[in-house]
């Protein structure tokens, strides 16, 4: 896997090394300024979802805003822990229906309505994060594929617990308060909340890849052992980064259940969900910032749309399941890393046409491997 | 500061293989000493003892004065001995200088960490590849990067397992040069090797094993002249050289 | 008191038996090919369904029918190998090809419910509605030849595994794939078959699952896998018969629960998982992890 240094939004590109060429105004020469690319492209890119709600009004729009940023939340959480350790988890549901239990029963209990109730959202990720704790002090010791296993019984375990409990209202369910919002902007709130979930998901998630904390991680996902014999403290390393992102996935699923105001245990803890934010991951590509994003951003709405097309909602399952096959089977490292990849090729068939023809040289990228530049790795 | 590495009558059995008996081997602080012998005579299993990377039975370890038999790698590494692997454990997926920043270092700044890295890649020679992912380094490059990152931390003994092994012979003697560069700084080099030649040149003190036993320790010198030594490579035939010596015997056992 | 005890008790042990096969084929699935087949439990409620049509819509004996429907999963088995798990390499390719399973399940599972729909059906044949009285017990008749089939398709197993020489080379690809490929056992192929044969005994598993459930949906898969990936882990995933044995200790566990507290009684897999793995991360019968990650 190329290992990619971008931001959210950024376009998928590598690096030209050292002493770039400055050549301007074509589109292959702005290919070779990647960076330059990449910070417009998020400036463009934010702005856009920034009015998304005030271009397209109608509910439907802003509804499909609202999930598919929940999502990029998740997505982009979900990644910061089993994308850059390796260690894949299916049972993040786990995380997002404790946030969204809590929530209703917070808010329920203390009296919170209205706007005032996003204010629990941080509280309900914290919840989700200490429950991550003794979650992942068991699962975190164990081979990867059967940790993999250990969250798929997590999964259960919960699902089972939200329907038999009674503070969660067994399988009858509970309802979270119900905003006071005018009917024709009624979505927006929770968009912009989603939004700035998102964003602080997106952010955590560069700033983690840039740091020493994210090599640590990395090197776990390479080889945990010889991490560990130089000295990388590979148990809190790992519970960390799952803490962390347990505390964001609790928050994003709060906030979902005060959306759609409902809290049913097969829909909180809904395999499928798992599945999806599985998929947008390797979509987009593991392990990179960007990756997570944008496989939210093209599948989500995919999926609502689906959803919509008919009321027997079985086609997603068959489709999500057929296109994850097709992802893992033939874009292994997902969409990112092989389109910086396909751009590398690209770029440097463009080099050596350039220097064929006699033109000012264009620096080739090293073929086949993806770099950061070296100050990348521990700023 | 360094220090002499020692291992007492160490013993290691797996199930019905008893891979290392009563060994006792001594790297002299500041010096290089050689461990050689058949293939599965016990080398590997004796630096995985030392290193943490396997219990031992029976015996001790020290390091100085220091007791360290049992310690976990981290540990180890923490006392400042580091190891490379006979095949090379890399981080595929990092750069080349993330690798070297994965060892843990107190008391350096960010940029301190990065420099110091450097230096090690230009030391070794790899430097012009420090973005370059790890996973595309050529076999020879890998073996240098793991040198480089165990260098990382300063350790005050280096053990390597096979440094030599499958690499093209100009690479060998950059290898054998570097080590003595830093065995001239003060490090202590304890080396698996089969490459005779490379031994020979370079290693103050040899030790052999054979079936998990020491059969002999000297110099070269004195040690390619042992009978034992013949016997363990060879399996009891007179008059024949140590592979890699001279000409070449017929093939040893193992 | 005592004959409900001594009843859930005979009852665990039946069922356990049908659950012991279907964790088997995951156990040597995982030690051959060193995969976890999340898709088994949807896999059993194929078998459920394909046997329900065949006693349902041609009027065949269920028994009869697994003729029919064992030969048929184990080519679906070889299909799903070879499409979907051969071609999956590289280092993530444990995770991938669990993910590919699960993926294989959630495809699977569309497609019965497109086909069959989300209500419950259950298999009636001449055994699903007698049963056998001894001593104080009732023996549903469905609790005896699930029984009793799991025992004959475990003794074929064993045979196979010890007596054949494809057996052999199975149980070589277990211990070292390298070395079992370098005396020229094709791992590719036995690989392949392996996984075929761990789809086969769900359709065995799936008949016996179909009459004695009391109703199935395409939705059930989800409650089998999460008991049976509970009995694999515990056991420890490397040891048919230690699958055999917590299977039945787990089944006759949950039964005995059932007792007092219905709701509860499936939650025993789960504390059983949590508290075993706590206390000894590779489970009750599993050998300390020899394999790179």
């Amino acid at each position: 896997m190329t290992a990619s240094e971008p931001a959210a939004g950024q376009q998928a590109a590598g690096t030209t090394g050292p002493g770039a060429s400055k050549a301007t105004g074509t589109w292959s020469s702005r290919l070779a300024r990647p960076r330059l690319a990449g910070a417009a492209g998020l400036v463009i890119l934010i702005a856009a979802i920034g009015f998304f709600p005030l271009v397209f009004t109608n509910a439907t729009a802003t509804n499909f805003g609202v999930v598919t940023l929940i999502f990029v939340a998740v997505v982009a959480a979900w990644n910061l822990f089993s994308g850059f350790s390796g260690y894949l988890s299916l049972g993040h549901a786990v995380f997002y229906g404790t946030g969204a239990y809590f929530l209703v029963v917070a808010a329920k209990d203390w009296n919170f309505t209205n706007s005032s109730v996003f204010w629990l959202l941080p509280l309900a990720g914290l919840v989700a994060a200490v429950v991550a704790i003794p979650l992942g002090l068991i699962a975190l010791r164990v081979r990867r594929h059967t940790f993999v296993v250990i969250t798929i019984a997590y999964f259960f375990i919960a699902q089972l617990a939200a329907s038999n409990l009674k503070v969660t209202g067994g399988s009858s369910g509970l309802l979270p308060p119900v905003p006071n919002y005018a009917a024709s902007t009624f979505n927006n709130p929770f968009y912009y909340v989603a939004m700035l979930i998102a964003a602080a998901s997106v952010a955590l998630s560069w700033l983690i890849r840039r740091s020493r904390f994210g090599l640590q991680l990395r090197a776990i996902r390479d080889d945990e052992d010889r991490a560990a014999g130089l000295g990388v403290r590979a148990m809190p390393v790992k519970l960390s980064a799952l803490v962390l992102s347990a505390f964001i996935t609790g928050m994003a699923g709060a906030l979902w259940v005060y959306f759609i105001g409902e809290a049913y245990p097969q829909f909180v803890f809904d395999p499928l969900f798992d599945l999806a934010v599985v998929l947008m991951g390797f979509f987009g590509g593991l392990g990179t910032v960007a990756g997570p994003v944008l496989g939210a951003l093209v599948l989500e709405p995919t999926q609502l749309w689906l959803n919509l097309q008919e009321s027997n909602g079985y086609s997603a399952e068959i489709l999500f399941g057929a296109l994850f096959l097709v992802v893992i089977i033939f874009l292994p490292r997902g969409v990112l890393p092989t389109g910086a990849e396909y751009l590398t090729s690209i770029r440097a068939r463009i080099a050596r046409r350039r220097s064929a023809e006699g033109g000012p040289p264009v620096p080739v990228p090293e073929p086949a491997s993806q770099s950061t530049p070296a100050a990348g790795g521990t700023q | 500061m360094t220090a002499t590495l020692r291992a007492e009558r160490v013993s290691k059995a797996f199930g019905g293989l008893q891979a290392l008996a009563d060994c006792s081997l001594a790297a002299e602080a500041g010096r290089i000493t050689g461990l050689i012998g058949p293939n599965g005579s016990g080398k590997t299993t004796l630096f995985n003892a030392i290193t943490g990377y396997e219990r031992i039975d029976s015996g001790e370890v020290y390091l100085g004065d220091r007791r360290i038999t049992g310690s976990p790698p981290q540990r180890v590494f923490a006392m400042g001995i580091g190891r490379t692997f006979q095949l090379t454990r890399i981080f595929p997926r990092l750069t080349v200088l993330e690798n070297m920043l994965v060892p843990a270092q107190r008391g350096l700044s960010a940029r301190q960490h990065r420099e110091h890295a450097m230096e090690l890649l230009a030391f070794t020679g790899i430097a012009d590849h420090a973005s370059a992912l790890a996973g595309t380094l050529s076999y020879g490059q890998r073996k240098l990067l793991e040198l480089s990152y165990v260098l990382v931390a300063d350790p005050a003994v280096v053990l390597l397992d096979e440094p030599a092994g499958g690499v093209n012979p100009s690479l060998i003697n950059h290898i054998a040069d570097r080590i003595r560069e830093l065995n001239e700084a003060g490090k202590t080099f304890l080396l698996v090797e089969h490459n005779m030649d490379f031994v020979m040149s370079l290693c103050d003190q040899v030790t052999v094993l054979d079936s998990g036993t020491v059969v002999a320790s000297g110099t070269p010198a004195e040690v390619r002249a042992d009978p034992r030594v013949l016997d363990a490579y060879l399996g009891g035939a007179p008059g024949d050289e140590i592979p890699g010596a001279a000409s070449e015997p017929e093939a040893s056992h193992g | 008191m005592g004959s409900e005890i001594g009843q859930a008790i005979a009852a665990g042990i039946l069922g356990g038996g049908v659950y012991a096969l279907m964790a088997a084929g995951l156990t040597l699935v995982f030690g051959v090919l060193d995969i976890i087949n999340v898709a088994q439990g949807i896999l059993v409620v194929l078998g459920a369904y394909l046997s329900y049509t065949i006693s349902q819509h041609l009027h065949l004996d269920p028994l009869v029918g697994l003729v029919i429907t064992v030969p048929g999963m184990f080519l679906l088995g070889l299909v799903i190998y070879w499409l979907f798990i051969r071609p999956l390499r590289g280092a993530e390719r444990t995770s991938m090809t669990l993910l590919a399973c699960f993926a294989v399940a959630l495809i699977i599972e569309g497609v019965l419910y497109r086909v069959y729909g989300s209500g419950y059906v259950s298999i009636t044949a001449w055994f699903t509605s007698s049963s056998i009285h001894i001593l104080d017990f009732y023996l549903a008749d469905s609790y005896l030849i699930g029984f009793g089939l799991a025992a004959v398709a475990m003794a074929l197993l064993y045979l196979m595994l010890y007596r054949t020489t494809f057996g052999r080379a199975v149980r070589a690809t277990m211990q070292n794939q390298s070395a079992a490929r370098l005396i020229g056992i094709d791992v590719t192929r036995v690989s392949a078959v392996t996984f075929g044969i761990g789809t086969a005994v769900t359709a065995v598993g799936g008949m016996v699952y179909g009459a004695i459930s009391g109703g199935f949906t395409p939705n059930s898969g989800y409650d089998l896998i999460s008991r049976l990936l509970a009995i694999v882990i515990l056991a420890g995933m490397g040891s048919i018969g230690g699958a055999l044995v917590t299977a039945v200790l787990m089944t006759t566990a949950e039964a005995l629960v059932d007792i007092w507290q219905p709701d509860w009684s499936v939650a025993v897999f789960y504390a059983a998982l949590v508290i075993i793995l706590t206390i000894r991360p590779a489970g009750l019968f599993g050998r300390r992890a020899v394999r790179a990650q």
